[in-house]
């Protein structure tokens, strides 16, 4: 039964010494030093004196711009303030490279690395990118132009200090400033108007009162929170208002930054832990939630499937539509440790070290991040930073004038708690796998602090 | 000079490849060496770094390597990719020989038609496959009313949501995609093969499955050690199925070495290791083909 014929004779020997030899002299090739750029030495913040703050004095130059704002009303956005800053400076030519935010991640570092790297880039804050591009001196201190400009001023600090690089690089939250950025997020409470009138509730002000009301609404057989966690980082945001609301701002921004002793395994962020598991055994959450997608629940929300939905400000536009004057937005509302919620800000701006004009790099950054420019992003829907006139204009009982009226709010109690994935290079793995085993009932509030802590101090003492 | 080199060619026993031979595969080997070899012995040389992918690297020795056996969050995921060959490239196999069996003994109508149905989900982005699969496992998807509507209620869950059925939830979406190929594969193949044999079997009292077993199977061999080492090949670097369907979860239970790789090169700045799990995925790729060529093949 030979089905195929004679075959011919292998050269079995001869491929192998082929391979052989081709791997060891590929090895050869490559094998001359260690991989990375090294060496260069740490670039230093320009003195106030040298700084020129007027572009049109600079002669001609070319900026090269890398950013990621390639969605609508971010595009928009973009476009249009690149066009009144070339105007306000014809010297000023704006070559533009926009890219969706994960092309922006997988290339930037290779164009950083490059001879002739963009001027201006943005860069996503944390250990994977910023603090390594500070750490092989890609980047360029910019606190002297933050002194010329005023971004002290007109940032608040918890802002600022997400864009900020210890000396050492060793960590982020301090030290000097690396860019700044042009909109905020934060993560609130959106709630269906006609649900909760229809139970006889309001809109809760107090964490006691939100946690009451979920009891209720579930008793009379509505579904509390809207969740869907497959796509894994949801829960994130989830635990972060939870742990916020029960550990206090302070100690969440001291166990993110690695500021202080602060630990994971402590009372308040096991009870959080309990609180969200509490939640899914419950059945505060859909049913199977680690298998709901975040899209597919944030439209059920919209159809009118569930009281709350915590999620971002970003979700806003796409709620707006289907629930129009329905949908209501609150921060997280206050507990007895003070308001405080998840949420942080665009990629900042930065200057390269190896830009030749950074002067005028720096001004674009500046005009793009101004109170005029605050005003033409939320013309265009976005959620400005630093809010200029136009939000005063907003209405109050617009989902857009509720966003804006809660950043605000958060900023003036200045209770932005940072996103909990900043904490060390591998804690987005570590946490989102570790929520969805806690919220599946995999482990218990206990192991879950557990598995965080063990992480961070792997983190904090190598 | 020339007097050496006709030495050189006497010497030589008739037939024998010439050197000039190496001239003619020279441009391909030149590409090949530079595409392929050349970046291949530096992930190797990267391997054995702890690097972030911009500032000095530092040497680890082997410790990138060791890694893979002792991190339980390495070793998981070749584990996982080892379960899914069961769906990516066994249940494809089984599938698509059974439909090629049936396909060649009984004449279908509109025969065409069912192939070039049957094939369609290779044809198909995986970005589509992926997001299709995703409605299909939610708790309100098609699956789960599917099952309440014939009163199986009980039986609904999330299905990806579920620690021990992710894994093979996103398994038989593998299978779906795959048994396409294999079935067009197989049916080109028992195309080829004499009727005579058939007749000679059916004289011989061969019913179905002796007439499979004793005819069909032989003659497939090539082909199904082309389909073994294709599903093989896709099912280990599976990346975008579960990249877009579960990201690994819930947990770590369906997390792969491909897509360890990207988030360990572009997501979280440990260059080194992603290219220790990229160089172990290709040992073991390497590896399973090897095997398949010898046990299918039935190569010296």
């Amino acid at each position: 039964m030979t089905t195929t014929g004679p075959r011919p004779p292998r050269h079995t020997l001869t491929y192998r010494a082929l391979a052989a030899t081709a791997v060891c002299g590929a090895l050869a090739l490559s094998a001359c030093s260690a991989p990375g750029s090294g060496g260069s030495p740490q670039p230093k913040s320009k003195s106030a004196s040298s700084i020129s703050t007027n572009p049109a004095k600079a002669g001609k130059v070319t900026l090269s711009v890398w950013d990621q704002e390639v969605r609508g009303g971010q595009n928009a956005e973009i476009t249009r303030l690149n066009k009144q800053f070339q105007s306000r400076y014809p010297n000023v030519t704006i070559k533009r490279t926009s890219k969706s935010f994960s092309d922006l991640k997988t290339t930037l570092k290779l164009a950083l690395s490059g001879n002739n790297p963009p001027d201006v880039v943005e860069a996503n804050q944390g250990y994977p990118d910023m603090v390594t591009f500070v750490k092989a001196g890609m980047l360029l201190p910019l606190d002297s132009y933050a002194r010329a400009y005023g971004w002290t001023k007109r940032y608040p600090s918890s802002l600022l200090a997400l864009n900020r690089v210890s000396s050492d690089a060793s960590h982020f939250g301090e030290g000097k400033l690396y860019g700044v950025s042009q909109m905020g997020e934060y993560v609130g409470v959106y709630y269906n108007k006609t649900k909760l009138k229809q139970l006889g509730l309001a809109a809760p002000t107090s964490w006691a009162e939100l946690t009451a009301d979920l009891a209720t609404i579930k008793a009379k057989g509505e579904l509390p929170i809207q969740f869907g966690n497959l796509d894994k980082w949801p829960a994130i945001h989830t635990f972060g208002v939870i742990q916020a609301a029960t550990a206090g701002k302070q100690e969440v921004r001291n166990l993110v930054f690695g500021t202080g002793n602060a630990k994971w395994t402590s009372t308040a962020t096991v009870q959080a832990a309990k609180t969200l598991q509490d939640w899914a055994k419950k059945g505060y959450f859909p049913s199977g939630v680690n298998g709901i997608g975040y899209d597919d629940a944030n439209k059920q929300f919209g159809q009118g499937d569930g009281v709350f939905d915590i999620t971002g400000t970003w979700e806003a536009a796409a709620l707006k539509g289907p629930m129009g004057s329905s949908l209501g937005l609150m921060p997280t509302p206050p507990s007895a440790r003070g308001l405080a919620t998840t949420g942080g800000e665009s990629l900042a701006f930065g200057v390269t070290s190896k830009s030749k004009a950074p002067d005028v790099a720096a001004a674009y950054i500046d005009f793009i991040t101004d109170a005029k420019a605050a005003d033409v992003m939320l013309k265009t829907g976005n959620l400005p930073a630093v809010p200029g006139a136009a939000a005063n204009a907003l209405s109050s009982s617009s989902i857009e004038g509720q966003m804006v009226a809660g950043w605000q709010k958060i900023n003036a109690a200045n209770g932005l708690v940072p996103y909990l994935d900043y904490s060390t290079p591998t804690f987005y793995d570590t946490i989102t796998a570790a929520l969805q085993d806690l919220i599946g009932g995999k482990s218990t509030p206990q192991q879950f602090t557990q598995t965080l802590q063990a992480d961070y101090s792997k983190f904090h003492q190598g | 000079m020339p007097d050496r080199v006709r030495a050189a060619y006497r010497r030589r026993a008739p037939g024998e490849p010439r050197a000039l031979g190496y001239l003619y595969i020279a441009p391909a080997l030149v590409v090949f060496v530079a595409m392929v070899i050349v970046p291949l012995g530096q992930s190797v040389w990267y391997s054995l770094f702890s690097w972030d992918g911009l500032s000095v690297a530092t040497w680890v020795g082997a410790d990138n390597y060791t890694a893979l056996f002792s991190d339980p969050t390495l070793r998981g995921p070749f584990l996982h990719a080892l379960v899914l060959l069961i769906f990516y490239s066994l249940l494809p196999i089984t599938l698509g020989l059974l439909l090629a069996a049936a396909m060649s003994r009984v004449r279908v109508r509109g025969l065409t038609f069912f192939r070039t149905v049957l094939f369609l989900p290779q044809v198909l982005a995986m970005v589509v496959v992926a997001v299709t699969w995703r409605w299909i496992y939610a708790p309100s998807g098609l699956l789960d009313e599917g099952l309440r509507a014939v009163g199986l209620g009980g039986l609904a869950r999330s299905w990806l949501g579920s620690f021990s059925l992710a894994l093979p939830a996103v398994g038989v979406a593998g299978t779906w995609v795959g048994f396409g190929l294999c079935m067009v594969l197989f049916l080109a193949g028992v195309q080829t093969i004499p009727r005579e044999r058939y007749e000679a079997a059916r004289l011989d009292g061969a019913g179905p499955w002796q007439e499979f077993r004793a005819v069909t199977l032989p003659a497939l061999r090539p082909q199904i050690a082309v389909a073994a080492t294709l599903t093989i090949v896709a099912g280990l670097r599976n990346f975008d199925l579960i990249y877009l369907t579960t990201a690994g979860g819930p947990g770590n239970s369906t997390a792969v070495p491909a897509y360890e790789v990207y988030h360990r090169a572009f997501e979280i700045g440990q260059v080194g290791s992603a290219a220790a799990v990229g160089i172990g995925l290709t040992v073991l790729i390497f590896a399973l083909t090897v095997v398949v060529s010898r046990l299918v093949e039935g190569g010296r």
